[in-house]
């Protein structure tokens, strides 16, 4: 045996070597239009706006802009199919349309995840093996049920809604887009779609992909733009389903734009997640639930696990744990497959992010950042870690959206209790013991849409997902996400 | 390039036969020194692992070398002899002169709760091996859990092993990354308490450099840097070297050769 060494000379430094994916295989246009109908068209107002690599700040492609007019195109393109084609069509024929469209995404794969990866700044290893597969699923999951609504609302006569606006966010881009279209379409309604500005590239190949699947023109719209084109959709009078994945505040407008219409609302907004770790948890694993929790995805996950709970009697070595493995976590270029963090979406993401890092430090809490290098180009942000934290300190109240993580401790499973539902968000939980009885427990009490036991940010197309309170209502995913997009009587 | 001859390097080549005869060990022990010598500045393994028998020949043909000589004791593989046949066999294989003794731990009686008898024959063996350094085999494949890994692991670092080992190689499964992964990280949380390094050598069903390399980025994410040289880490293999030579080659050259152009031994 060997006393520890403080002699650094044998360290023989071994790194790893940048394993680039290739980007040589995508299909990439210079300039986008707006899918309307079936066609490629020209945005009303004449306007384009760029889309970036936040890896880099380069540009990768101009989107066409859509306002109010080219909204309404799309709306009615969205109604004539509604009425003509869509809702007559058998359903067994729906899914087969649905069906295609989740071959045709699995044979891009490597294409939808390389440009998700650019466009969205997230490493290529999630897009890969987490955003495409899944998004492919919720198409396939959606399909299987086309065809069997009557067996899915028993002793119900299921009808579908009609348009459906829906609007997606940036953090999982063509994943969102699934989620959103597969169930829509499965019900039998038609859909507008507006992708995020930050990130409208994979929802657009999406389109191309819906284009050749020789889906009727008009049953799937996919309009570009910014808040003000978002806006435009909710409020238009014919759209009778908005669906909404985003920040809270937006959500709360929403809410107020369609209040007195009929237009049914579910809206999936931010959260403040808590992760508790319990004394008897299985530490080492629990670490990289932490890990994958909060830093999953750069931190951009509205259920994140952003608030962590550790039992007092094993707080001090959860953490010295889990800044070790802190320490081994790779920041840096979303392309390479060694890289765990990739970049931050944007610019004003970053600023927010930095801005939360700040009261962080203001208000007293201790911050823990690795030594590891980021790349000078392009927006990146460490993993951090603020312990010391209270229930009252800001970064532990607000949503940050970025991989940064607040640590308190606990000493009841009372108390922990009242501390995860003391927060005006409930979209998601964790829970790590290795007591059965305990988990069933927490999961009753824990007032949150979605509570993960030994794991967590675990995502099937067959379960439900959304929140409590101001995290927002309805679910999507699994037959819940069904229930949303039909009326039954 | 630098990570496949790191493997290299950490090789203990290995042949535990009951056909070994001191002309097959012969033939080890020079490929042990001479891995390909058509390719210049390739290291030697880190050491020839043989049979008690077989040590006295290893020693002859490994005079004046780098090359370490371990070899296996206590009953190997089942360990199911006396006490005293366990110590008369260690001692042996270190007066024969054996730089490394490979036990296997008692794995009915830790599998039967007496966690304690496995401890104090450990001990013992440490104490009979001398000045050579002591690697603890939990044969993880019948200890069937992580949780009962986990637990040997800790034991084993405890009763004095300088380095544990995952396998004997005769029972499936053997190293693989869960299981190497779970020792690791005993290792890691012994160091963070006690400052005291122990080495880890993952054995058996490891004979691809890929899932060599796959193991050293696990040592040094866990463990760090240090634990990358041949005093802390070790593959216990029989066929890992041929393949990391033909991805060397295949680095300098671009070309795959034929196995036909490795030795054998």
């Amino acid at each position: 045996m060997a006393k520890k060494t403080t002699n650094t000379s044998k360290e023989m430094g071994w790194e790893y070597a940048p394993s680039l994916e290739s980007t040589g295989h995508i299909d990439l246009k210079a300039s986008y239009d707006l899918f309307i109908d079936g066609k490629w068209v020209k945005p009303s107002s004449g306007k384009y706006f760029e889309t970036i690599n936040p890896a880099n700040e380069k540009v990768l492609a101009q989107v066409a802009y859509a306002n109010e007019k080219d909204i309404d195109r799309a709306v009615k393109a969205a109604r004539k199919a509604y009425d003509t084609v869509w809702s007559k069509m058998a359903p067994s024929e729906r899914a087969k349309y649905i069906f295609r469209i989740a071959r045709l995404m699995q044979e891009r794969a490597r294409e939808l995840s390389v440009i998700e990866t650019l466009d969205a700044g997230k490493s290529i290893r999630e897009s890969r093996d987490i955003d495409v597969p899944l998004a492919c699923n919720h198409f396939f999951y959606y399909a299987g049920w086309a065809d069997k609504l009557d067996y899915a609302f028993p002793n119900k006569n299921v009808e579908s809604l009609g348009v459906a606006g829906q609007i997606i966010p940036w953090n999982f881009p063509l994943l969102m887009a699934a989620w959103k279209i597969a169930p829509a379409l499965a019900a039998g309604n038609t859909v507008v779609l507006k992708p995020a500005e930050t990130t409208p590239l994979t929802a657009l190949k999406l389109a191309e992909i819906i284009e050749l699947s020789g889906l009727p023109a008009g049953v799937v719209n996919i309009v570009t733009g910014f808040g003000d084109t978002g806006a435009a959709l909710v409020e238009h009078p014919d759209v009778n389903k908005v669906a909404f994945t985003g920040s809270t505040a937006v959500g709360k407008h929403i809410q107020r734009a369609v209040a007195g219409t009929d237009k049914k609302v579910t809206l999936e907004l931010g959260g403040k997640s808590a992760n508790i770790i319990f004394e008897d948890a299985p530490i080492d694993q629990a670490v990289e639930g932490i890990v994958n929790g909060i830093f999953f995805n750069q931190g951009h996950v509205c259920c994140a696990g952003s608030r962590l709970f550790v039992q007092e009697s094993v707080a001090e070595l959860v953490v010295r744990k889990l800044k070790h493995r802190m320490d081994s976590l790779y920041v840096g270029d979303p392309l390479d497959k060694n890289t765990d963090i990739g970049a931050i979406n944007s610019k004003e993401q970053l600023e927010v992010i930095k801005k939360y890092i700040k009261i962080g430090v203001d208000e007293g809490a201790e911050m823990y950042q690795p030594n590891c290098e980021i790349p000078s180009k392009g927006f990146f942000c460490k993993p951090t870690l603020f312990s010391n934290v209270a229930q009252s300190n800001v970064i532990a109240q607000e949503e940050i959206f970025g991989p940064v993580l607040t640590i308190q401790t606990f000493r009841t499973v009372d108390e922990v209790i009242q501390k995860a539902n003391n927060s005006p968000y409930g979209l998601a939980a964790g829970v790590w013991t290795d007591k059965g009885s305990r988990i069933f427990n927490l999961t009753t009490k824990l007032r949150a849409g979605v509570v993960w036991a030994n794991t967590y940010n675990k995502f099937d197309p067959a379960s439900p997902f959304g929140g409590y309170k101001e995290s927002g209502f309805g679910r999507e995913g699994g037959l819940h996400g069904l229930r949303a997009y039909v009326k039954l009587n | 390039m630098q990570g496949l001859k790191m493997v290299l390097n950490m090789i203990d080549l290995t042949t535990l036969e009951g056909k070994d005869t001191p002309g097959k060990v012969k033939q080890m022990c020079y490929k042990a020194q001479h891995l390909h010598d058509a390719y210049p500045d390739l290291p030697t393994v880190a050491a020839v692992c043989v049979y008690p028998s077989m040590v006295g020949v290893a020693r002859k043909e490994l005079k004046n070398t780098a090359v370490k000589i371990a070899s296996v004791s206590t009953a190997f593989p089942s360990g199911q002899a006396p006490m005293s046949v366990k110590l008369e066999d260690t001692r042996f294989a270190v007066s024969e002169g054996a730089d490394e003794i490979d036990m296997v731990i008692s794995r009915g009686k830790f599998l039967s709760g007496e966690h304690s008898f496995v401890f104090d024959e450990i001990a013992a063996i440490k104490e009979a091996c001398g000045k050579a350094r002591l690697k603890v085999i939990l044969e993880t494949g019948e200890l069937s859990t992580l949780d009962n890994v986990r637990r040997a692991s800790d034991i084993a670092i405890h009763a004095g092993a300088d380095f544990i080992k995952t396998s004997t190689g005769k029972i499936q499964p053997a190293a693989t990354m869960q299981v190497t992964y779970t020792m690791l990280m005993a290792i890691r949380d012994h160091y963070d308490r006690t400052g005291i390094m122990i080495g880890m050598k993952p054995a058996g069903g490891i004979s691809t450099s890929k899932l060599a390399l796959h193991n050293l980025v696990m040592v040094k994410e866990v463990l760090g840097e240090h634990w990358l040289t041949n005093e802390w880490f070790r593959f216990g293999a029989s066929s890992l070297a041929n393949d990391v030579l033909m991805q060397i080659l295949k680095a300098e050259t671009g070309a795959y050769q034929s196995p036909d152009y490795f030795s054998m031994d």
